[in-house]
């Protein structure tokens, strides 16, 4: 990974909103977190058997990408660059995560405590949600990302993971009474919903160029 | 006392099969699942989760007497960070064709959640050679899986292993593409989820008859 960060894009091609826009619907479509990438998996698969939770989950993770992105680029354009510690990325992207959704739990805890309990073991186990710490890495990946399309970038990436479970959610709820192969229960016909969801969501990959 | 009957010989051998985590619960595939569409890239990333959970299960177990227990995931994390970025400076500098592929997912391996759960519920409790031990059971029963997935789907999406064309592919071969796109994943784990819940469905109703 050469991470040549380099001035905020050129604003040639697409304007600015334009270009933005299309990183929003990228993110949250094309290349979905979930359906594409695999990315947070383990909460999605144990929450997603209630809407309720699913919801409340799904916004939390859409509230922690969008800011620990924007978060992780400042400090990995202005911090880490300038001094040449790359290699400690890993370490301090995962602690800011950390930081950020000890913020996140203690602001739930104080206004919606029904919510706060029903998430549970979830919410700090956001730190190890692949998907947050997955959004900060491919950001990096995409070369020419300046601050606004990291953050639209991590916003839409959110988006992209809450679509996913709200979905998911929605059909679990509807099948909870159906016959379904003992073996299947559970995990296994979640897979495969998840599976034709996914299959779905290949259709929009001709949208974007 | 024979090998298997030790504390780390029961949970090496236990991750194996029995206490499969993949096949129990489904846990911890996030970031592995990605690269299973290559059997060479899903065994470095397996070979690098290995590594990373048997040695961050080694050192969280050494300190664990000396973890304040309210800051104890935050030391964890870090540890296993540390031993990733290992990973990923070894990969980067002996396949560097494929670190350019699969290189965020490298750096995932933190979050995996296998890792995080062996270093919760084994290493923080028991002593350092059980614990590395298990963690190298852990890797490698969940490296078993994945290595079944990916040579399923290289073989249907691509008629290759490792890369190396398969005998007489002309003949026979007719490409699956579902197979190397991200739904040929979650259909394959959910075949393996529904072959483990089965098998553990039978060893229960078999335990409650006796």
């Amino acid at each position: 990974m050469i991470l040549a960060m380099t001035e905020p894009i050129a604003q040639s091609g697409p304007g600015f909103f334009t270009n933005l826009l299309i990183i929003f619907l990228a993110a949250a479509f094309t290349e979905n977190i979930l359906l594409t990438r695999f990315l947070g998996m383990c909460s999605f698969l144990a929450i997603s058997r209630q809407m309720k939770t699913s919801v409340g989950l799904g916004f939390a993770v859409v509230f922690v990408t969008t800011f620990t992105a924007a978060i992780n680029w400042l400090l990995h354009t202005y911090v880490m660059v300038p001094l040449g510690i790359q290699f400690l990325e890993y370490i301090v992207f995962i602690v800011v995560i950390a930081a950020f959704v000890q913020l996140v739990e203690m602001v739930i805890e104080r206004y919606s405590p029904a919510l706060y309990f029903s998430l549970g073991i979830f919410l700090p186990l956001i730190t190890v949600n692949c998907a947050i710490l997955g959004v900060s890495l491919f950001m990096l990946n995409k070369q020419n990302f300046g601050f606004w399309e990291s953050l639209v970038f991590g916003f839409g990436s959110g988006i992209g993971w809450l679509l996913a479970i709200v979905l998911m959610a929605g059909i679990r709820e509807q099948i909870k009474e159906d016959k379904i192969p003992p073996g299947l229960r559970g995990s296994g016909i979640t897979l495969i919903v998840t599976g034709i969801i996914a299959l779905a969501f290949v259709a929009f990959s001709g949208m974007i160029k | 006392m024979a090998f298997k009957d030790t504390l780390g010989g029961r949970a090496l051998i236990g991750n194996l099969w029995r206490n499969n985590p993949v096949f129990r619960q489904v846990l911890g595939i996030c970031s592995t699942l990605a690269v299973t569409n290559l059997l060479k890239n899903t065994l470095l990333m397996c070979g690098g989760l290995i590594f990373a959970t048997a040695l961050s299960n080694l050192t969280i177990s050494l300190l664990r007497a000396y973890i304040p227990k309210q800051v104890r995931m935050m030391v964890q994390v870090l540890i296993i960070a540390a031993y990733v970025i290992i990973v990923d400076i070894f990969i980067r500098a002996h396949w560097p064709e494929i670190h350019k592929t699969i290189g965020p997912y490298i750096g995932l391996i933190i979050t995996n959640c296998i890792i995080m759960g062996r270093a919760e519920a084994f290493a923080s409790k028991n002593p350092a050679w059980p614990s590395f031990l298990d963690g190298i059971g852990a890797g490698i029963g969940y490296s078993l899986v994945l290595v079944a997935i990916a040579i399923v789907r290289e073989a249907l999406g691509f008629g290759t292993l490792m890369g190396i064309a398969l005998p007489a592919r002309d003949i026979w071969w007719y490409q699956w593409t579902i197979m190397v796109m991200p739904p040929g994943a979650f259909f394959m784990l959910a075949l393996v989820a529904w072959f483990g819940n089965t098998y553990v469905l039978k060893n229960e109703s078999k335990g409650a008859a006796k």
